[in-house]
């Protein structure tokens, strides 16, 4: 649909998405609002979708059906990653991928809101300013000290530190973050509880994530996701206490 | 300072580099023409006149290394069909160089080269209009396997395709140009190809002074393309270039439109690489089909990485070391060299993966790559 006037005021809207991989549906009528300014977390048994939502809304994947909108107008199952993107929405991977032979430096550069047009990229200067921006995010994350070291010298929790700082270098205004503390000890995990809640003050995030402490200490709202489809909805007390819930996913 | 290291554009064109590249560019072409020229020839120091053009052939190869290195070796784009864009730039020179001979053919034919009169041809093909001028000669060097190159990029970076399969098709793309060329209807020589030259820019091409000419031009050609060559990979695009090698899908959800990024570097990849032809045929003094053969292009990548990949350096000694090695075993002990080159492709790929540029290199210098370079994000 090609309408200027928004189909919905919400940041991120999706409706009846359908999305199926040789007759498996990763994604059934799935139907998921997410408000500006929102913090939501989703949750899910291996094979909910979950993934698959994300490919979705940032155009690795196309759906089969239905309807992804950014801001109401954006047509998200049109349009290339890079477009998506550069609409301002960024994204984490359940890996984390960092540009491993690069320095931790130089891959904060790539991730600066800046022109990303190849001819751009060829004359492009580093400015002081933007020198300044990149070591106040590496002060940030915590590697002030490894900014010429090779990103994949790094260990598991700092790569994930590195991809949430290439996130936050570029001031996105929608953020999906794909488990983000997998593989990380407690005290990381606590770090980063704290730093998605400094950073959901000023943007929209959307997590996802099978530590079930670690969405309770977010404290947002839930969304659990069965089958490709949302099977409840609301606040975690609310969710874990559901039935239906119980049944498939936390009674197991 | 930990961060300043981060910034290669700085380091890139410190004064150090300059001092270096200067005298580097300085001794190639003062030394071959001071000693072909001016020591006497039975002095031991005396340069025969034959291995000028053989010298400004390795510089030729150095530079299609040069052209393959910064696909490969920076953006991961393994071309196994540079070769083809050699010979088309070779096959322009050629066609320049055919058209000077005029009258002087075996035929004596004012207009038409002496394999044309021998086909019962009785006009010069619209594809051959032009390219008695030097300067119309010289656009096609650049366009013909530019254009060609943009095309194929497009179409192969617009549908993802990477890695081996990429591979093949540019090997399939060599091939089926050999294929072509081979035939006598093609308009281009067909199988003996073009040979036979008499002069370019009016001047013999068998005159050492000339030779001369054509290897000096070679040295700036390659150190023009060495710099152009510096100047990307020192640039962000050449991060993006290494960042999308690493993990190409992460590189679109930054924004960076990948397919851009790559069609930029094989097409300007490949006018250096038709360039470098351009300059090899009238030093060799020949150009036919054999050119775009797939074990060429293969060939290529074992000169970049012999040298050392992703270093531009490395391409460039790489190329003069292996042809250099080939030159003397094809005369010592022809039988054994392509177990030579085999065996010297499976040991840069064992023992020393960053070639003879990550030998000399102090260890600390050579950018750690956590275990095998995984595509990550390609499979999540």
């Amino acid at each position: 649909m090609k309408t200027a006037k928004p189909l919905t005021d919400s940041l991120l809207y999706l409706n009846g998405v359908t999305v199926s991989f040789d007759g498996f549906k990763a994604l059934n009528e799935l139907s998921l609002i997410v408000e500006e300014g929102e913090l939501r977390t989703i949750i899910g048994p291996n094979g909910a979708g979950k993934t698959t939502m994300m490919d979705v809304v940032t155009g690795k994947t196309r759906p089969d059906s239905g309807e992804v909108f950014f801001r109401g107008t954006a047509d998200l199952s049109r349009l290339e990653e890079a477009e998506i993107a550069n609409l301002g929405i960024g994204r984490k991977f359940q890996r984390p991928t960092v540009f491993e032979s690069l320095t931790v430096f130089e891959n904060l550069e790539l991730a600066l809101a800046d022109s990303r047009g190849t001819w751009r990229t060829l004359v492009a200067q580093l400015t002081p300013d933007r020198r300044d921006r990149i070591a106040a995010i590496l002060a940030r994350i915590g590697l002030a000290e490894n900014g010429g070291q090779p990103a994949g010298s790094l260990s598991h929790g700092q790569k994930q530190w590195l991809e949430i700082g290439m996130l936050l270098i570029h001031d996105r205004s929608l953020l999906l973050l794909d488990e983000p503390v997998a593989g990380m000890t407690d005290r990381e995990t606590e770090e980063t509880a704290e730093l998605i809640l400094e950073l959901a003050r000023d943007r929209t995030i959307v997590v996802v994530e099978h530590d079930m402490a670690f969405v309770r200490s977010l404290g947002a709202r839930v969304t659990v996701l069965h089958e490709g489809a949302v099977l409840a909805e609301g606040s975690i007390d609310h969710v874990q206490n559901h039935p239906r819930v119980i049944e498939v996913y936390l009674g197991r | 300072m930990s961060v300043l290291r981060g910034d290669q554009q700085r380091s890139a064109w410190r004064p150090g580099f300059w001092v270096g590249f200067l005298t580097c560019v300085g001794a190639l072409v003062l030394a071959v023409p001071a000693l072909n020229f001016w020591v006497p020839p039975n002095s031991l120091a005396a340069l025969p006149d034959y291995l000028v053009p053989l010298l400004g052939k390795y510089l030729c190869y150095a530079l299609l290394a040069l052209s393959l290195d910064l696909v490969w070796g920076y953006a991961g784009i393994l071309s196994l069909g540079h070769g083809a864009f050699f010979a088309l730039g070779g096959y322009c020179m050629g066609m320049y160089l055919m058209r000077q001979i005029g009258t002087r053919g075996v035929y004596g034919n004012p207009l038409l080269p002496d394999f044309m009169v021998f086909l019962n041809w009785k006009e010069l093909p619209w594809f051959w209009w032009g390219f008695d001028h030097f300067v119309y000669a010289a656009v096609m060097v650049v366009l013909v396997p530019g254009v060609l190159a943009l095309v194929f990029g497009w179409l192969a970076f617009r549908s993802r395709v990477t890695g081996v399969y990429l591979s093949i098709i540019t090997q399939a793309m060599t091939y089926a140009l050999m294929l072509a060329f081979f035939r006598n209807d093609m308009g281009f020589g067909g199988n003996n190809g073009m040979t036979d030259y008499k002069d370019i820019f009016g001047w013999d091409v068998h005159r050492p002074s000339t030779r001369l000419g054509l290897y000096t031009a070679s040295v700036f050609a390659l150190g023009f393309g060495f710099l152009l060559c510096r100047y990307i990979t020192a640039s962000k695009l050449g991060r993006v270039l290494q960042a999308l090698r690493d993990a190409e899908s992460r590189v679109r959800f930054l924004g960076y439109s990948v397919t851009n990024a790559k069609l930029f570097v094989f097409t300007l990849s490949a006018v250096l690489a038709g360039i470098a032809g351009a300059l090899y045929v009238p030093q060799v003094g020949i150009i036919n089909p054999s050119e775009f053969s797939p074990g060429n292009s293969i060939e290529i990548a074992i000169w970049v990485s012999v040298g050392g990949r992703g270093t531009l350096v490395g391409a460039i000694v790489g190329a003069i070391l292996v042809n250099a090695a080939k030159t003397w075993l094809t005369g010592a002990a022809p039988e054994t060299w392509l177990f030579v080159l085999g065996a010297l492709f499976i040991l840069t790929t064992l023992v020393f993966p960053h070639g003879i540029v990550g030998l000399l290199r102090r260890p600390r210098l050579i950018p750690a790559r956590a275990s095998a370079p995984v595509p990550a994000g390609e499979q999540a």
